[in-house]
């Protein structure tokens, strides 16, 4: 087999370096439109491993999936001007307030219907950090799964072989298809947006964004050009267990929200003279904190 | 029935740390809930372990041997605990945030469909009435952790589905010596009955593991440097001030992920919780996500140009300036008085 159907999962995340005030609903969960929103790092690294691979395998197809809500139709369109041949933005109220379980049983259902030879995923994503989503697609996919990838070195006779990247060393696998394959920030940094690309496939969009603005040079762009046309999925279209979607299918609830209270500690406060530097390493010498 | 399980991470024929740090809390977990503490020793010849899963106060040892077990693979280790779980029923199962444990409690959790929480910084047994239905439970596990990059901290509860699973990073809980051992009770595993061909289809060609060569969980004093340290070369400071202080060097995530240092170095929740007698902060801003885990430290500094940075609210010490300046200031007054 030397060509192959790759699915990319993508996020959109809250970009946590950036929170605000607003960044919850009261109800506890993400509220992520107060947010800027960024393709999830280590997703970038799994999309590269994929592009490696259709250069290597001419032929081979690249699709994103993401799931989110309509404008993460944007890390789709960026996935495609650096490569990726097409995505599918699984959007839907009923995926609303998942948790991982969740999310990935409604990711494997779609990945069901696209049926790839492989799925390449980050790691984790930033903004829970959980790493279970990957995993957990696999095991709702009965697929094997190869964690912390840093490079898929090879595939032959339906046998990828892939190096992981431990706390403590490294690992060599050899996995078959159909595999799951979750990579990690240590491999290789996602090629730039092509020029080229951007020509193409800028105005590349989902339906929900071509109703927005009918009458627009993009729509009609998108109209003319299959090629241009992300797809949109509800949960109808992926032929869910509505019991194992969203808020209902999922077995974790968020209790309660803490804001961060730090309890005050009496600190003192030095300048940064000789003196009051010198006074403060004479007392740690003399409480014997130092030396 | 319905007892805790701790799954047992082993390397190179001794137990992971985080390992036994689970049993302490799982120990005192199942005390409070009134059930037995059980580890789940899976791999090749690790019989021998189990005298010293019950000093940490195992009950039962459910161990699983064969050449096939070592080293760790996703799909059989994760068919002969699915296969206890469903046999058991715990209502705990508890594993350790670490390569091997976030590979594995996924996959487990998504096959038992029950929620897993990841990375918690606390465990806590508590009652919880539903807002909705009005249905009270009793003893549920409180799995608390910050979330969304630190900026909350969340308490996560699974009232329907059993097992609780939650995973919890090395050095965040204390390794203590059961103060009466458990019985240890070792119980076989028939675990080819568990498992099937099609869960060995993952071969591994090559392994390299090396014994840790930064251990900064044991330092007594840590010098960590954080994205205020500006630059890879400059944070060469930290490194000074920490061999002269006779320290080990730490960061915040910010400072691995912009590569100041490596990852073994990282500080916080997703990296290493430390409790060192001193801990030199120095260009670290002070989000939750690091103080998780430095907040025990015996004494804080904290060096900031910012007053207001959050980390100045848990430092013994505040300096307030510039790390250029104020660390080769610190070195040469060590200097000036340690002799």
């Amino acid at each position: 087999m030397k060509k192959l159907k790759i699915v990319v999962l993508a996020k959109q995340v809250p970009d946590t370096r950036n929170v605000g005030k607003d960044a919850m609903t009261p109800e506890g969960t993400v509220n992520r439109a107060a947010l800027p929103a960024i393709f999830n790092p280590e997703d970038l690294n799994a999309l590269e491993q994929a592009l490696r691979l259709k250069d290597r395998f001419p032929g081979t197809t690249v699709t994103v999936l993401s799931m989110g809500p309509h404008r993460a139709a944007e890390v789709i369109r960026d996935a495609m001007l650096r490569g990726a041949d097409g995505g599918v933005l699984l959007t839907d109220r009923k995926f609303a307030g998942a948790d991982t379980l969740a999310t990935s049983y409604a990711l494997s259902c779609a990945a069901k219907k696209l049926a790839p030879d492989v799925i390449i995923a980050g790691r984790q994503a930033i903004d829970g950090d959980t790493a279970q989503v990957g995993s957990q697609v696999a095991e709702k996919l009965g697929w094997p799964q190869v964690t912390y990838a840093e490079e898929i070195l090879g595939l032959d006779g339906g046998k990828m072989t892939i190096k992981r990247r431990l706390e403590n060393g490294i690992e060599v696998v050899e996995a078959p298809l159909p595999l799951v394959v979750t990579v990690n920030g240590s491999a290789a940094p996602c090629r730039p947006q092509n020029a080229r690309r951007i020509l193409k496939y800028k105005y590349a969009m989902i339906p929900t964004e071509v109703a927005a603005d009918p009458e627009s040079l993009a729509a009609e762009m998108t109209a003319k050009h299959d090629y241009l046309q992300i797809a949109e999925w509800g949960a109808d279209a992926v032929d869910p267990d509505p019991t194992q979607l969203g808020l209902e299918g999922s077995p974790t609830k968020v209790k309660k929200i803490d804001s961060v209270v730090f309890a005050l500690k009496e600190s003192k406060c030095l300048r940064c003279t000789d003196d009051e530097i010198n006074s403060l390493i004479v007392e740690l010498l003399e409480t014997h904190t130092l030396g | 029935m319905n007892n805790l399980f701790v799954y047992i991470e082993t390397e190179g024929g001794k137990v992971a740390d985080v390992s036994l740090e689970l049993l302490t809390k799982g120990r005192e977990l199942a005390t409070e809930l009134g059930v037995k503490l059980e580890a789940v020793l899976i791999g090749d010849g690790v019989a021998g372990l189990a005298p010293e899963l019950a000093k940490y106060g195992a009950d039962k040892v459910w161990l699983a041997e064969g050449a096939e077990l070592a080293p760790y693979r996703t799909l059989p280790h994760a068919a002969i605990l699915c296969g206890l779980i469903e046999a058991e029923k715990p209502q705990i199962c508890l594993m350790g945030a670490t390569p091997v444990g976030r590979d594995l409690g996924p996959r487990v959790s998504s096959a038992m469909h029950s929620g897993l929480t990841a990375d918690c910084t606390s465990l806590v047994i508590g009652p919880h009435k539903d807002p909705k239905t009005g249905k009270e439970y009793e003893k549920l596990l409180y799995q608390i952790r910050p979330a969304f990059g630190g900026n909350i901290i969340a308490t996560i509860i699974n009232p329907d589905c059993r097992p609780q699973m939650a995973t919890v990073r090395e050095g965040v809980m204390k390794k203590e010596y059961a103060a009466k051992p458990g019985a240890g009770e070792v119980a076989k595993v028939d675990w080819k009955k568990m498992t099937r061909p099609e869960d060995f289809v993952v071969r591994i060609i090559e392994r390299h593991i090396e014994e840790r060569k930064i251990d900064i969980k044991g330092a007594g004093i840590i010098v960590a440097g954080g994205y205020g340290m500006g630059s890879k070369d400059n944070f060469q400071l930290c490194f000074d001030l920490a061999e002269t202080l006779g320290g080990e060097v730490g960061a915040s995530r910010a400072a691995v992920d912009a590569g100041f240092c490596e990852h073994a170095r990282q500080i916080g929740q997703t990296g290493v919780t430390v409790r060192p007698k001193l801990y030199i902060a120095c260009g670290i801003s002070g989000q939750i996500q690091h103080t998780a885990g430095m907040e025990d430290s015996a004494m804080i500094i904290a060096i900031n140009t910012d007053p207001e940075a959050p980390i100045n609210n848990i430092a013994d010490y505040t300096i307030i300036g510039d790390v250029n300046d104020v660390i080769p200031r610190m070195i040469k007054a060590y200097h000036k008085n340690s002799k």
